[in-house]
């Protein structure tokens, strides 16, 4: 971990100002922020613990805890949200069992809404691992997450 | 381009050589590749394309240009075909081999994937010809269709740099302040500063380095202008921060870009590089002895982070929480040094301004807002995609004519406009003409250009609920009023949205918003009630029917409605009762079905189903 971490480190050529950027990196590395590759990046970067975890806790694009193997990320930019988003978070959550911002237990889902994609023209957006599914609706949710294996999901192939 | 190009006579007789090189005749397929097409799977037919001018040996005969966002991503995947600007959209991914064979081998139109005016009925084959784009004037953002954002040469073919190569040339930096100060160029990213005051306080101010700072950390949900800028015209953006940095005697530049934004990334990047190669950036610019680089930062996701001081905290790598702005960024910003901010479009408005001087700019626009605005079109509406027009141009005229109304024949209830700290503009207003200060006047704000459409079938209360929400989960928590009172504010809404409104909540509302705007450092804080202020202003009916009568007009808040069939309408088609997920919708095959109230979670699943417009949410 020490060595990967050098290696982030090193190609921004250990400038203090881009502990942000690091620390993104870090996060794609390991798919979440763990304590000991924090503790590396504040030794190599000689900046204090305390200040690594203030970033680290005031951005949200960071995690402390691992993330599940499918990553939803659900827009709720404006032009989503009154297309009914929201209703879509609320199947996602109750098929789940996760309320947004959450991973189940098995490591599987992680879930959370995001602020604008700037697809608004597909709007609701699903991402799903990086990938794009526009026009969602509560259907169209369900069915995704049965094609991801997630039990409990009934759908009857409405589209 | 390898070499350094070391004289602005050189980069001229590169563009002629460019230029002379491009036949204008000769076919050419376009296609937009920004990040709204590329989620409709644009890239497979990128792929196709190539593929099949490859089988046929027409990749000299016929040119492809992948080019970033044109604007109209409702229609998209889009191409367009040169010369005579045939344009296709909503393209299949498998259609290459037949736009081929048919449009460019043969000359015929493909019927299916023209756009169909729907005011008329009318089918319509050239892209100029499009209702979306004939009523705009696509000064800035037009150039995106004519260049591929990963091509110097396409860029410089247009006569890109000549803006530079002017300013470096022929103009004292205090002549080039003047020139931007004349043409009015106000601040596109929301405060709708002059951007050529700034500039002068920076080039005025003590201290050294001096820094110029392009924001592209484009935070407000349903706007995208500045990335599609950023990804379909990096050089554009470029060349307007090397210019405002001879200006201001700045010799290193950043560029803060959100992270979700990775393909303006690439393509800044790449461009960075391209103009370092070619001298138009680093040392000795175009052989005038002007040094200037650019660093890219990405931000970490916080919306605070588009305020100024936040942002320099947050290129500093620390949290990035706002201060006191006693003494102007310009004397103190980054690192304590004097800082020029400016945002993507406000940038990529200064080659122009330029090139064609102040006079010509300050032509277009009101009195006091010059030139064209970016808006990105969004919500309820036909057209979404992003717009430009005029400074001055009515609401309505952008609504209706360019976005083509309301879908489904509902009924247009507001327009929100300047983000989330932004108002909703109610339909008495659609014949104002956009301006920064007409925009103020009516309680809302131009902002970075986002412009939300919402009909009949929004709520009000929810949707500054929302808007409220989203601030509460942003306010960097410096402020006790912002932090502690916009959420105080959220909760009072939650609970009109919920039923347990009470008499006095709209007036607890108002007096708390003022006190939040009073005791606030920065923006964030200071506009942070305008969405509730605003729809209290036009909306107020809504509120007192949450309040009073525990209804919700628009039927959105759950605790407030109930869910119904109506037997007139229901087919007994069985679709509700098999995608209910609690067994709530039932009924036997071909017979009107009922919902139980008692099992209903309101989820919504039994109206997204229904095609026969049968299940009442009242």
């Amino acid at each position: 971990m020490e060595q990967k971490v050098k290696e982030i480190i090193q190609h921004y050529h250990g400038d203090k100002s881009y502990l942000v950027p690091i620390l993104q990196d870090v996060q794609k590395e390991f798919n979440y922020l763990p304590k000991d590759a924090l503790c590396a990046v504040s030794t190599q970067l000689s900046v204090p613990i305390s200040r690594v975890y203030e970033v680290v806790t005031f951005y949200k694009a960071f995690s402390l805890k691992p993330k599940g193997r499918y990553q939803l990320s659900l827009c709720m930019g404006t032009a989503c949200h009154v297309r009914g988003a929201e209703l879509i978070a609320g199947n996602i959550e109750s098929i789940l069992g996760i309320k947004e911002g959450e991973t189940t237990e098995d490591l599987e889902f992680s879930f959370e809404t995001v602020g604008c994609l700037g697809a608004c023209a597909l709007g609701p957006v699903l991402v799903v691992n990086g990938e794009y599914h526009g026009h969602m609706n509560i259907a169209k949710s369900t069915k995704i997450l049965k094609k991801l294996g997630k039990k409990g999901a009934t759908d009857d192939d409405q589209d | 381009m390898t070499t350094k190009i070391k004289s602005f006579d050189e980069l001229k007789s590169i563009q002629e050589r460019l230029k002379a090189g491009r036949d204008p005749k000769k076919p050419c397929i376009t296609i937009c590749v920004g990040t709204g097409c590329l989620a409709y799977g644009t890239q497979k037919l990128v792929d196709n394309f190539r593929a099949e001018l490859a089988k046929r040996n027409l990749t000299e005969k016929i040119g492809f240009r992948t080019t970033g966002c044109h604007g109209f991503c409702e229609r998209g995947p889009m191409v367009v075909i040169a010369p005579d600007k045939i344009f296709y959209q909503r393209v299949g991914l498998e259609d290459a081999a037949e736009i081929i064979d048919k449009t460019l081998l043969k000359g015929e139109i493909i019927e299916r994937l023209l756009y169909v005016d729907p005011a008329t009925g009318q089918k319509v084959t050239r892209e100029d010809d499009v209702p979306f784009y004939k009523k705009q004037t696509r000064l800035v953002f037009g150039l995106n269709s004519k260049v591929d954002p990963e091509s110097l040469d396409d860029y410089l073919a247009i006569g890109g740099y000549t803006a530079l190569g002017k300013a470096l040339t022929g103009m004292k930096p205090e002549a080039i302040i003047q020139e931007v100060i004349k043409a009015n160029l106000r601040g596109r990213g929301g405060g709708g500063f002059p951007a050529g005051w700034k500039w002068d306080s920076t080039r005025k101010a003590q201290g050294d380095p001096k820094y110029v700072i392009c924001n592209a950390d484009e935070g407000d949900p349903g706007a995208y202008m500045d990335r599609s800028l950023l990804e379909g015209n990096p050089h554009l953006v470029l060349e307007g921060m090397i210019i405002g940095a001879f200006a201001i005697g700045s010799s290193q530049g950043y560029i803060y870009a959100r992270n979700e934004y990775p393909l303006a990334i690439k393509n800044i990047t790449l461009a960075i590089e391209q103009a370092r190669q070619a001298g138009l950036l680093g040392e000795n610019i175009l052989g005038t002895g002007f040094n200037f680089d650019v660093k890219i930062n990405r931000g970490g996701g916080a919306f605070v982070c588009g305020e100024s001081s936040a942002l320099f905290a947050s290129l500093e790598g620390r949290a990035g929480e706002p201060r006191a702005k006693y003494i102007h960024a310009t004397d103190k910003g980054l690192y304590d040094k004097p800082t020029n901010l400016n945002n993507v479009e406000t940038w990529a408005n200064v080659p122009f301004i330029i090139d064609r001087g102040a006079d010509w700019y300050a032509s277009i626009g009101t009195a006091g807002s010059k030139g064209t605005k970016i808006f990105s079109l969004v919500g309820k509406i036909n057209n979404t995609g992003l717009v430009e027009v005029p400074m001055g141009t009515k609401l309505r005229e952008i609504v209706f004519d360019i976005g083509g109304g309301i879908p489904g024949g509902k009924k247009f209830k507001a327009i929100q406009t300047g983000g989330p700290s932004g108002g909703c503009i109610p339909e008495q207003y659609l014949d104002m003409g956009v301006d920064f200060d007409e925009l103020t006047k009516i309680g809302s704000m131009m902002g970075s250009g986002g412009m939300i459409v919402m009909d009949e079938d929004n709520c009000m209360v929810d949707v500054a609920r929302y808007f409220t929400n989203f601030l509460v989960s942003e306010s960097c928590g410096k402020c006790v009023p912002c932090r502690e009172g916009v959420r105080r504010m959220r909760d009072i809404l939650a609970d009109i949205t919920e039923g347990k409104g009470q008499e006095g909540d709209v007036e607890l509302l108002e007096k708390m918003a003022a006190a939040i705007i009073d005791g606030s450092l920065c923006a964030l804080g200071n506009s942070a009630p305008n969405p509730v202020l605003s729809t209290i202003r036009y909306f107020r009916d809504e509120y007192e029917a949450h309040i009073k009568h525990k209804r919700c007009p628009a039927g959105v808040c759950k605790a407030l409605i109930l869910y119904s069939i109506d037997p007139e309408k229901c087919t007994g088609c069985t679709l509700c009762s098999k995608v209910c997920p609690t067994g709530a919708a039932a009924g036997e095959r071909k017979k009107a079905h009922a919902i139980d109230k008692a099992l209903c979670t309101k989820c919504g699943a039994c109206r997204e189903s229904c095609k026969f417009d049968a299940i009442i949410v009242r």
